[in-house]
């Protein structure tokens, strides 16, 4: 298929007057990437998911997976696609296997194949050795990774993670990062949503920043690294060649400052690498002993302050003032 | 592209392919049953306990109150009456196990799939009636073996059992609207109790209607719940089940009370017309409701 696999167009969805979840956003992506779709709780990320996966109308605007229109043929979309939500939303009583291959089956696949598929799809989410167990036996885990396996049977073009390792372990967690980067091996366009940066980073090849329901920012990791103007160089030294470090740097840029915090000396980096290896002669030549030098690019979190004007813990703070917006927002979505 | 647009606008799911999602919905919701027996265990002690309970405590008091086709019995009024009481509650069940699944995500994930939209409501209404006719079947055994007996004939008490049966599925549709409107499980249980609590004690269900004030009278005797009661009776017991009967009534006053009984077909169809408007109205509001429905 040429083109984007996923196009979203001008997409409104307001509950209620108050709520914009999705303020006119527009995205496209191409087959066989994993994009990040970054924000924190309540920005409109699952709004979107819900939106691609059938499962809401938008107010205005145009969607759609694979070539279909979601809106004007849901039915036909849904051959195409996989959702995995934020509850892991299996069965408890049935084996995992009897699980996955429900979902076979009503992905339209004969029993034969839907055994066949669970079995395979089981194995690859190395869910084989319990598969015959129910699901009431499962760690927290065990289930995000079966619920990942249901959403896989169907051999979708486009698979939709919707906070696919919120309220995991951290061992738990990086099995299942492990896991979402075998898909893009495979070639399965993966659409993922999360509040963590560092997942985002580690998973993504392209990242939509998305804040109160508008689209803010998108591109690489690197790219939205990039627009915080470069790199910055950290390094250590012993505390009494800190004077003298300030001074011999003050040559190569006036913004060396001492970091209390840190406890490290800071500064821009416009020419990356250029720049330290200019530092690192500079310090050579004036013999102080550097203990740890590094070029580091900003963090995600950096990216996200400087993108909305606040922290990413911040934005989510708002989230949960007094007036409990989500909660109004579950309300309202029933009476849409 | 170009066979997209010659493509109708809709791709729609065919009626076998709709046959064979119900069947899966039904049987996963099945073997929750079975996986879990206590919640049949429990679901089985209840109406038993009903009627252990009714029979033992009210029978006494009650049994010269009633019509003397019941051969003195109160057994053989009664049980017809829990059996729907059962079926009205049992169709509770349609409310909670949706609303459970929608808290825990499988509705969306079944919304997300290419899955017929009527198959979760229908699965799930079909796997309850299967359910409830295993209550039914289990609550007449213990019925037998506490003196019911039938005083027609075999087919037509099997009949009984059926029109309890399409009862309990119609409103299993009701509750299933409940259930999707309300999501919450423990609020679902609340609406179901309230709701069906009034209908089945303002009925025929554990006493003749007579001796109830007119105002409550004229409820009970035409709402859905004391219809189909007098219809199992009427099938069970015959037409003189249905007859306004008082105590120490001459021979001529009970056959002229039997010539004044609604008839037993009267009731049959009566019930079974409760049954298909009720399905009228909520099937389509249930698939509605659903498809509204986000979790």
């Amino acid at each position: 298929m040429n083109g984007p696999i996923v196009r979203v167009e001008n997409v409104v969805k307001t509950f209620g007057p108050t709520v914009r979840a999705l303020d006119d956003v527009s995205l496209e992506f191409e087959p066989g990437i994993v994009y990040g779709l970054l924000g924190p709780n309540g920005a409109g990320k699952t709004t979107l998911i819900r939106v691609l996966t059938t499962l809401l109308k938008a107010d205005s605007g145009y969607a759609e997976v694979a070539g279909i229109d979601v809106r004007k043929d849901p039915v036909a979309a849904r051959n195409h696609i996989g959702l995995a939500g934020q509850f892991a939303a299996v069965d408890d009583y049935l084996t995992g296997r009897e699980n996955v291959e429900m979902v076979g089956r009503l992905y339209n696949l004969s029993a034969s194949d839907a055994k066949q598929r669970a079995a395979d799809v089981l194995k690859r989410i190395h869910l084989d050795d319990a598969a015959d167990r129910t699901v009431r036996t499962y760690s927290g885990g065990m289930r995000r990774r079966l619920d990942l396996a249901a959403s896989l049977v169907g051999r979708p073009s486009v698979l939709f993670l919707d906070e696919p390792t919120t309220g995991i372990d951290p061992q738990s967690r990086l099995d299942l990062w492990d896991l979402i980067r075998d898909l893009i091996v495979t070639g399965t366009t993966v659409l993922l949503t999360t509040q963590y940066l560092d997942e985002a980073d580690q998973l993504a090849n392209q990242i939509a920043v998305i804040d109160r329901g508008k689209l803010i920012a998108q591109g690489t990791g690197n790219e939205l690294k990039d627009k915080m103007g470069g790199s910055v160089i950290e390094l250590h030294v012993a505390e009494e060649d800190r004077p003298r470090t300030l001074e011999a740097l003050a040559a190569i840029s006036g913004e060396a400052t001492f970091e209390a915090g840190h406890q490290s000396i800071r500064l821009p980096a416009p020419d990356g690498s250029q720049t330290l290896l200019a530092v690192v002669r500079r310090l050579d030549a004036t013999s102080i002993t550097v203990q740890d030098v590094a070029l580091k690019k900003p963090t995600l979190d950096d990216v996200f302050l400087a993108l909305t004007g606040r922290g990413a813990a911040e934005a989510e703070a708002e989230r949960e003032s007094p007036k409990k917006p989500e909660r109004r927002r579950r309300r309202e979505r029933s009476a849409v | 592209m170009a066979t997209a647009t010659r493509a109708p606008r809709h791709t729609r799911i065919s009626a076998s392919h709709a046959v064979k999602d119900i069947a899966v919905i039904t049987r996963r919701n099945l073997l929750r049953n079975i996986r879990l027996p206590q919640l049949l265990i429990f679901a089985t002690i209840q109406p038993v306990m009903f009627l252990l309970l009714f029979n033992y405590v009210f029978g006494g008091a009650i049994g010269g109150a009633i019509p003397p086709i019941a051969q003195g019995e109160y057994i053989n009024w009664l049980l017809p009456g829990l059996l729907i009481q059962v079926a009205a509650f049992g169709a509770g069940q349609t409310a909670l196990g949706l609303t459970e699944d929608l808290s825990k995500g499988v509705i969306d994930r079944f919304r997300s799939l290419p899955m017929a939209r009527s198959a979760v409501l229908a699965g799930r209404t079909l796997s309850d009636v299967i359910r409830n006719g295993f209550v039914i079947g289990l609550m007449v055994a213990m019925g037998f073996l506490m003196g019911f007996r039938y005083q027609t004939n075999f087919v037509a008490f099997l009949a009984g059992l059926a029109v309890a049966m399409v009862f309990s599925y119609a409103l299993s549709w009701i509750m299933a609207t409940i259930g999707l409107a309300v999501k919450n499980p423990e609020a679902a249980q609340s609406a179901v109790f309230l709701g069906v609590f009034p209908l089945v004690f303002a009925s025929s269900v554990f006493v003749p209607t007579d001796t109830m004030p007119a105002w409550l009278q004229g409820f009970a005797l035409n709402q859905p719940i004391t219809v189909t009661v007098n219809a199992l009776r009427g099938l069970m017991l015959g037409r003189e089940a249905l007859a306004d009967f008082k105590p120490g009534m001459s021979a001529n006053q009970v056959a002229e009370a039997v010539a004044n009984a609604p008839t037993v077909e009267g009731q049959v169809l009566l019930s079974l017309g409760w049954a298909l408007a009720i399905m009228i109205v909520f099937v389509p509001l249930a698939i509605r409701v659903y498809r509204r429905t986000v979790s």
